[in-house]
């Protein structure tokens, strides 16, 4: 398959702080990659400096072959990423609808289709988004990207801090979302075990640089490599 | 610019209809206002003194309520508006509504030629931005009076019947049905584009613009349009200004025009389009009184209301606004209508 993400030798950061060092992997179309790591290694500045909030201080990020590093965020959200960002930014004066219909864009995504995986939306459409639960705002993180109809979906921690049935809700649908879907995605998780099952291949940043790349399966069964980088034995 | 409003991908349309319906209250509003000019014969002038207002505060209301733009500088644009206006009857045709026109493109135009000044920087910037265009604006009027008339104002306008059949006479009737009309056309495109996903994404970016950006909203387009548009509202107002009153002078352009403005709408509330309409009449009713009561205090007494008002809560008016709009779909359509307007925008 061809590679639609490429990140190549790229480091960024926050002001003069550099964060992420030479990072490189690619991502290919239909791929669901889980990115992994502790606490503060890189991975949120990653998908932070993918979608352009981050300083940019040194290599390339190619989309389909073109380089989106010089591009607004906006404009990369144009050219085919979707991002479902750590603390969900949910807007709020905006019903569960209008953060919707803000950003939809034409294509298979539409408002029925994401109230189709998420009906509990639909049900609370008319609610504004500072009356939503946690688990309803990741919904509505989660559609609000879908309706953009991204070639690339960035997904940062999106069970943070959510009640285990709705972790498994979620998951459900993101595994819905890559594997019936086939939508290319990078998924930030703490969740290890859990997005290791619906993900194809994994990365684990350590301190800013690139420690493993592998598939999802090997990873998941190498108990050596997740307690090192991870920190998790083989119940976790 | 506004690709938002005309792109709606499937299921938005039926999402922005149900946005888009018109409330009880609204309603009974408008059926106020016409009724107003059957049974308040006397009172023409100073309403469309208030509609003028109105359509002052509304323009501010698209920037400050809806996008998060703060201005001091709205005169820049009313005052084009209505010198445009003034200049189009004095030498072209006093025909009202190609006037209107006029004011309208002339302040959109200003609006979005000095638009690309609020992008960068934050409130305060953008109010000592918004204040020192104004203020330029004032000074070339002034010294290019040659065109405009300087400090005597601008001579020689004339507005000619509406539709060749209403005269505009010294009581106001016409003058008060205009603007009424006016209005209702600007209320109705705002509601328009603000249910739109253009508006929604206007309040995405209000919330918080580097979010916005990252889920795909194109912000500084969207903010210079709706400054656009709210500048093509001021000056409609500035215009109609010129041809109800047949003269304009420098007092357009003045800061306190701006002030004027951002008043009206501290009092009627910002982000529900009628704030400027509630705040028209609130100011303009009170200052009537006040200046009946005590004429040579009665700023002292504005100043002081609008003070006590702010701190005990902006928030009020279009709290009561709402509450008054549940009682009436409870009266209007019972519970299940009552229950569709609690969950409306608070």
């Amino acid at each position: 398959m061809a590679e639609l993400l490429v990140l190549e030798q790229v480091s960024a950061g926050y002001g003069r702080a550099t964060v992420l060092q030479q990072v490189s992997f690619g991502l290919c179309e239909g791929e669901a990659m889980a990115l992994l790591g502790r606490n503060g290694v890189g991975k949120t500045t990653t998908l932070n400096t993918v979608i352009g909030l981050t300083r940019q201080q040194g290599g390339r990020i190619l989309l389909g072959g073109q380089d989106i590093a010089r591009l607004s965020p906006e404009r990369r959200v144009e050219a085919g990423i979707g991002w479902v960002p750590q603390e969900r930014g949910i807007f709020r004066s905006l019903t569960v609808e209008e953060n919707i219909t803000a950003v939809a864009r034409p294509g298979r995504w539409t408002l029925e289709a994401v109230y189709g995986l998420f009906p509990r939306l639909e049900e609370r459409r008319r609610n504004f988004g500072n009356q939503l639960s946690g688990g309803e705002q990741q919904m509505l993180a989660i559609a609000r990207a879908l309706v953009l109809n991204p070639k690339v979906l960035l997904l940062d921690e999106p069970t943070e801090g959510l009640a285990p049935i709705i972790v498994e809700e979620l998951l459900a649908a993101i595994r819905w979302i890559v594997r019936e879907e086939g939508m290319a995605a990078i998924v930030v998780e703490q969740h290890a075990r859990q997005i290791l099952a619906i993900t194809d291949r994994a990365v684990i940043l350590d301190r800013g640089t690139v420690a493993y790349t592998g598939a999802s399966g090997t990873l998941a069964a190498d108990t050596a490599v997740l307690g090192r980088f991870l920190g998790i034995g083989g119940e976790d | 610019m506004v690709s938002g409003m005309s792109s709606a991908p499937a299921g938005v349309a039926g999402a922005l209809r149900r946005a888009n319906r018109w409330g009880v209250l609204e309603i009974l509003l408008w059926i106020l206002a016409v009724a107003a000019w059957f049974f308040l014969p006397e009172q023409h002038l100073i309403l469309a003194e208030i509609v003028n207002f109105a359509i002052l505060a509304l323009s501010l209301d698209l920037i400050l309520g809806y996008a998060g733009i703060v201005s001091l500088g709205q005169s820049a644009m009313y005052g084009v508006g209505a010198y445009a206006a003034g200049l189009f009857s004095a030498h072209v045709t006093g025909e009202p509504l190609s006037g209107l026109l006029v004011g309208g493109l002339a302040g959109a135009a200003v609006a979005f030629l000095t638009g690309f000044l609020l992008l960068r920087g934050a409130d305060l910037t953008r109010l000592m931005v918004t204040l020192g265009v104004a203020a330029v604006f004032m000074e070339i009027a002034n010294q290019a009076d040659w065109l405009t008339g300087g400090a005597d104002g601008l001579q020689g306008v004339e507005t000619a019947p509406l539709f060749g059949l209403f005269e505009f006479d010294i009581f106001g009737r016409t003058a008060y049905a205009y603007s009424l009309g006016v209005l209702f056309v600007l209320i109705v495109v705002a509601r328009i584009v603000l249910a739109s996903p253009f508006g929604y994404s206007l309040r995405a970016i209000r919330d918080n613009p580097l979010r916005a950006s990252a889920v795909g909203i194109p912000v500084n387009p969207r903010l210079i349009a709706i400054y656009t548009l709210g500048g093509a509202y001021a000056g409609i107002a500035g215009a109609l200004f010129t041809q109800t009153q047949m003269f304009v002078s420098l007092d357009a352009l003045s800061f306190q025009k701006s002030a004027d403005g951002l008043m009206i709408l501290t009092i009627g509330g910002t982000g529900y389009l009628y704030g400027g309409v509630v705040g028209a009449l609130v100011y303009k009713l009170i200052q009537d009184v006040l200046s009946n009561l005590t004429p040579q205090y009665w700023q002292f007494w504005i100043g002081l209301l609008l003070v006590a008002f702010v701190l005990i809560g902006r928030e009020r008016p279009r709290a009561l606004v709402r509450a008054v709009s549940i009682r009436l779909a409870r009266l209007f359509a019972g519970k299940a209508a009552s229950r569709r307007v609690a969950e409306e925008k608070p």
